[in-house]
């Protein structure tokens, strides 16, 4: 799976958990300031990433994760 | 040598009445704003709750437990002598001697009944109501009038803005009693032994703490799995299933429970307790001040069919479908 992959899976993710349009989930978009997504919405799509990317994102990586892109390349270098 | 015989045991159980009680005091969020860094657009964004009910220094464990039971008991028709067995779940009684569940038949005037509390936090309906199932069919009790009482206030530290926006007090109580039909279907309780901590009261400080987004991690991925097993356990479809009540811990959990168990087969248009917005978390006795609010409210018919899921400190869970009265 690719960068490109991954980007697609993590957007159709926060579309479904945040109501933010998947067109906008792109990897320069921090979650919080400009996709305006809470800490309880982070931890929902940390849950649903572990599940579709067979990652683990413990709370304290989560805490890192503070854009799209930081989250596509975590998952990338953690997967199985 | 002769063997252990065991007691006339009864098809089923059903609960034939519910009350609740919630303290006088209502508490909004700008109340709270007053005494501590918050807001309300936060509490309703993140916990769901617009306003809770405290209870007064008159307002005990007991007595608040006892007044829903009475309702409970009016309901189902029943004096204090048909009662004969006394369950309270609770995890914030004042003193740990005497427990509550003599002091609640005292105040009601039931003589003599098995009387003992039970503590499995906010999983304590789920697990009383078990407990009274269990009793009613294996012959142990007839009539059992099981509690859920909490003053979760005296044991939260009335600034810190993590948990007393959160926590509130009252009471719900069920009557349970023997049926030629199961009404209460088997359990599904287990619990989660590495997370011990995640939710604690160290020593008898009287302040309780919680690492909020470990359990918000675990409610919204562990507990739909819990409802929908209590469904399969008691041999029902998820589409029969007229209202989900999970424990009213916080608005947006109760949601992506809900919204799991919809997508497991659960019609789209079940019903969800969702009584946290004016009742706040009262741990125990949530999910049945949330049924019985909604009966008041005429949105839950006689009949119906419950699915109840319990969760919180331990971490402990338990769930289970059950008719309502
Ligand atoms: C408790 C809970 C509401 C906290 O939410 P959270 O998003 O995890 O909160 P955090 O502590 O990470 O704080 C997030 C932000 O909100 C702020 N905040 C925290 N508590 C606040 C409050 N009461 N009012 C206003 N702002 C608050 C923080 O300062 C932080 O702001 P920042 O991002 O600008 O630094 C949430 O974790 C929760 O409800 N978890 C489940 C707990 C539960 O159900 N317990 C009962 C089990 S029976």
């Amino acid at each position: 799976m690719s960068n490109e992959d991954t980007l697609t899976g993590l957007a159709e993710i926060v579309e479904e958990v945040a109501g933010v349009s998947a067109a906008d989930v792109t990897a320069d978009k921090s979650f919080t300031d400009d996709l305006d997504i809470d800490s309880l919405s982070m931890v929902e799509i940390a849950v649903q990433a572990e599940d579709r990317f067979g990652v683990k994102i413990p709370d304290d990586e989560l805490a890192n994760l503070k854009t799209v892109g930081d989250a596509v390349a975590y998952i990338e270098s953690h997967r199985a | 040598m002769t063997g252990i015989r065991l007691a006339p045991t009864s098809p089923g159980s059903r609960i034939a009445g519910l009350g609740h009680y919630r303290p006088e005091k209502v508490v909004t969020n700008d109340d709270l704003a007053q005494i501590m860094d918050t807001n309300d657009e936060w509490i309703q964004s993140r916990v769901g709750i617009a306003e809770r009910r405290f209870a007064s220094p008159e307002d005990t464990v007991a007595t608040m437990g006892a007044t829903a039971a009475a309702k409970a008991m009016a309901e189902a028709g029943m004096t204090p002598a048909d009662i004969d067995t006394v369950i309270v779940a609770t995890c914030t009684a004042e003193v740990q001697v005497p427990h509550t569940a003599t002091q609640v038949a005292a105040l009601l005037g039931i003589r003599a009944p098995g009387a003992f509390d039970l503590n499995a936090a906010c999983a304590g309906f789920c697990y009383g109501l078990a407990a009274a199932d269990h009793a009613v069919r294996t012959g142990s009790a007839r009539t059992v009038l099981m509690i859920g009482s909490e003053k979760l206030t005296s044991w939260t530290d009335p600034a810190d803005r993590a948990t007393a926006i959160i926590f509130a007090d009252g009471a719900g109580a069920a009557v349970v009693t023997a049926s030629d039909t199961p009404g209460i279907g088997p359990v599904a309780w287990g619990s989660d032994e590495q997370h011990t901590q995640t939710i604690h009261i160290p020593d008898r400080s009287g302040r309780l703490f919680q690492e909020g987004q470990t359990v918000f991690r675990w409610a919204t991925s562990a507990i739909a799995p819990v409802a929908i097993e209590a469904a399969e356990r008691a041999g029902v479809s998820l589409a029969d299933i007229d209202v989900l009540v999970p424990h009213q811990a916080n608005l947006r959990i109760i949601d992506a429970v809900a919204k799991k168990v919809i997508a497991a087969g659960a019609r789209p248009d079940l019903l969800v307790g969702r009584d946290i917005i004016t009742t706040g978390n009262t741990s125990s006795a949530s999910i049945p001040i949330a049924l019985d609010r909604m009966r008041a409210a005429g949105q839950v018919r006689s009949g119906a069919l419950v699915l109840a899921v319990g969760f919180g400190a331990g971490l402990t869970f338990a769930g289970q479908v059950f008719v309502c009265p």
